[in-house]
């Protein structure tokens, strides 16, 4: 079972120092997202009219949030008169509760799952795991993260830090179908996955899922993938649970235009992705159907006008492929469910400002998320913010005094001391005797680890 | 036409070779320069989260340029900083990289340049996704005399500066200046140059430290030499 999130808030640069000495790591993080990004900028700069697909996505999510309660009561009026069951959860207690309740009713002991950050956020499968009911993953790369019983690295390809021979050795020590002498091959470890799920699903009967949207107008879940597995999880087990948080919600069906445009040329770079499900209360499949609602810091989130366009979010991945801090740390440095740039601004904002100190300045706010997300939430503005809301709270005395010393220097009179103090101490400063003092000083000695302080720039009198 | 020269505070302070360059560069081409304070456009406390001692500082750049049409800074950064505040249209009107204001306001790409040697672009990410230049630089280089221009492979990558970020999260920031001096140095160019000194400080910091061969130099430095 995949291990659940401590809460334990460890700062990104002593886990991002960690990543960067794991040099396999950063070689199959760099070949992936690269090979991601080329992919989902071919098919982008296909599509003439993807500037006006993005406004329309975000309008769309700003609205929608907006009414967010009027969206929400129709989903549950609509939903519950086509035979669904409709539950609300404040918190990931609340939200695990129901869903071991369900399980309990039913006399389940296992269920099988579709991949879902959701459920992840919730520690859903620890929770059911130690009231004696298995949670096993059924995507692909949620599986081999499970059984290596670690944390997704990516909310797309959770796998993303492993290659394929440590895949092998996974398999043939963890499955019991894997055969002996199975190669590295893709298609060989696709093949051992493929019969060791099929397994489960035929003798699953309960299914738990995420929704990547619930449309308020007609009561319907959508869930977006491409291995099929989801499909076999949302149609052969008798009682199926979705756990959605409450951002998910569009008005209309017709919605679904812009956002099945946007979201797979924005995570697995393709034009259509292979599997949409949709569902509206019970009927084909699953006999009991279920949807729990879950809050869990949306509200609160919403009602910060400067933070709230994170919920926009459709959790494509787009803004990790791009982003150079996550290419080089990787997803566990963050420590939260939500890595990369979309993690930096959600998991302080949805889990609370004290798990995620450090994620707001792990950015340098260089824009390339921001140009790519389908969505166009303003990821370096809500950083430049969330780093507000966080020196307010929790800056130190020192870094204070010295902010507040800089705002007063960098006054006209004070731009032209400085100019001159340079001046007259940059032999000093360049010298071989400054850099080895400066290994002490408590700034300098982190610009000076990597740089010198660069001599050839130094202007003499103009 | 009144144009404020804006040299931005890490020029004023450090790079005062590139503020004399932009007055070279513009003077030649007959612009009339208002002399006013040197001034900071509050950025490095805009992105570290301390907006309320950003504020004064960008009021002043308001005040001092108040007589100016245009707002003419060496600094892609500095530029696309002032441009976010929504809530000062006249002044997000005014603000202009060097680049900018001679391609688009001058209509000038040749500006009587020459500089004999092999030359790499960092296209930083200020320039690219904030103050949005797309390839104004690039013009003005093709049009100097003797000049190469060498193309940077992942040219718009980040240099990994990031202001603050370079200390708070000085293993990252390393990592990603490694990996940008790897791509520099395969150029076999005899400079980098950018629109922006925050950027070239911190890789031509690390150049040094490598005791690479390669200089940093600012854009404006290049378009004000004349003699190869």
């Amino acid at each position: 079972m995949a291990k659940g999130y401590s809460g334990v808030s460890l700062p990104f640069p002593t886990l991002a120092k960690t990543a960067l000495e794991d040099t396999q790591l950063r070689t199959n993080l760099a070949r992936a997202t690269t090979t991601i990004r080329n992919k989902r900028a071919k098919v982008v700069a296909e599509v003439g009219d993807w500037e006006a697909l993005r406004q329309a996505g975000h309008d769309i999510k700003m609205e929608s949030l907006s009414n967010l309660s009027t969206h929400l009561t129709q989903f549950e009026k609509e939903f519950t008169s086509a035979g669904g069951h409709v539950h609300w959860a404040r918190n990931s207690q609340e939200a695990c509760e129901i869903v071991a309740r369900i399980a309990k009713e039913n006399q389940v002991t296992s269920v099988v799952k579709v991949k879902s950050l959701t459920t992840d956020e919730i520690n859903l499968n620890e929770y059911l795991g130690a009231r004696g009911i298995e949670a096993k993953e059924t995507d692909l790369a949620e599986l081999i993260v499970q059984l290596a019983d670690e944390h997704p690295s990516h909310i797309l390809v959770p796998a993303i830090h492993k290659n394929r021979d440590q895949i092998r050795d996974l398999f043939v020590e963890k499955i019991a179908e894997a055969r002996e002498g199975l190669s590295n091959n893709p298609r060989d470890l696709a093949m051992t996955a493929r019969v060791h799920l099929r397994n489960r699903f035929l003798s699953a009967r309960m299914a738990v899922s995420g929704a990547n949207f619930a449309i308020a107008e007609s009561g319907t879940l959508c869930v977006v993938e491409s291995e099929g597995n989801g499909r076999m999880c949302l149609t052969l087990p008798e009682i199926l649970v979705s756990v959605v948080g409450i951002e998910k919600i569009l008005p209309k069906w017709t919605d679904l235009e812009v956002f099945l445009q946007l979201l797979p040329r924005s995570s697995t770079g393709e034009r259509m992705n292979p599997y949409t499900s949709f569902w509206t209360g019970a009927g084909d499949g699953p006999s009991q159907r279920h949807v729990i609602l879950l809050d869990n810091g949306r509200i609160q989130t919403l009602a910060d006008e400067n933070g709230r366009e994170a919920l926009a979010c459709i959790r494509c991945s787009a803004c990790m492929n791009v982003c150079p801090v996550y290419e080089r740390t990787g997803g566990h440095s963050y420590n939260s469910v939500y890595p990369g740039p979309i993690g930096a601004i959600i998991t302080p904002q949805l889990l609370g400002p004290g798990l995620a100190k450090t994620l707001p300045f792990a950015s340098t706010l260089c824009g390339a998320c921001y140009d790519v997300c389908p969505v166009k939430i303003n990821i370096p503005k809500i950083l430049v913010h969330l780093r507000a809301n966080e020196n307010r709270a929790n800056a130190s005395i020192s870094e204070k005094l010295a902010m507040r010393a800089a705002a007063y220097a960098l006054r006209p009179d004070g731009l032209k001391i400085l100019a001159r103090l340079i001046r007259a101490t940059s032999p000093l400063l360049t010298s071989s005797a400054f850099t080895k003092l400066s290994k002490s000083l408590p700034v300098a000695k982190k610009w000076m680890a990597f740089r010198d302080i660069p001599r050839t720039r130094l202007n003499k009198k103009p | 036409m009144k144009v404020g020269l804006f040299a931005t505070c890490i020029n004023s302070i450090y790079f005062t070779r590139t503020v004399t360059a932009t007055r070279t560069v513009l003077e030649k081409l007959g612009v009339e320069i208002i002399e006013t304070e040197q001034v900071c456009c509050g950025q490095m406390h805009i992105n570290s989260g301390y907006p309320d001692l950003a504020k004064p500082l960008v009021d002043r750049v308001e005040k001092n340029f108040k007589d100016c049409d245009f707002i003419v800074a060496p600094s892609a950064s500095c530029i696309g900083s002032l441009r976010e505040h929504e809530d000062r249209p006249e002044l997000v009107a005014k603000c202009f990289d060097l680049s900018e204001f001679l391609v688009d306001i001058l209509k000038v790409t040749d500006v009587g340049a020459t500089f004999n040697h092999r030359v790499t672009l960092h296209t930083t990410c200020h320039s690219l996704r904030v103050a949005k230049l797309g390839d104004k630089p690039q013009q003005l280089l093709r049009a100097v005399r003797g000049l190469e221009l060498i193309e940077l492979p992942e040219s718009d990558s980040c240099c990994g500066f990031g202001g603050t970020f370079s200390v708070k999260n000085s293993d990252v920031s390393g990592a990603m200046l490694a990996d940008k001096m790897r791509n520099i140095s395969s150029t076999k160019a005899e400079y980098v140059v950018s629109a922006d000194n925050s950027c070239l400080m911190h890789i031509g910091g690390g150049l040094q430290r490598e005791k690479s061969s390669i200089e940093v130099l600012h854009l404006a430095e290049i378009l004000a030499n004349t003699n190869g």
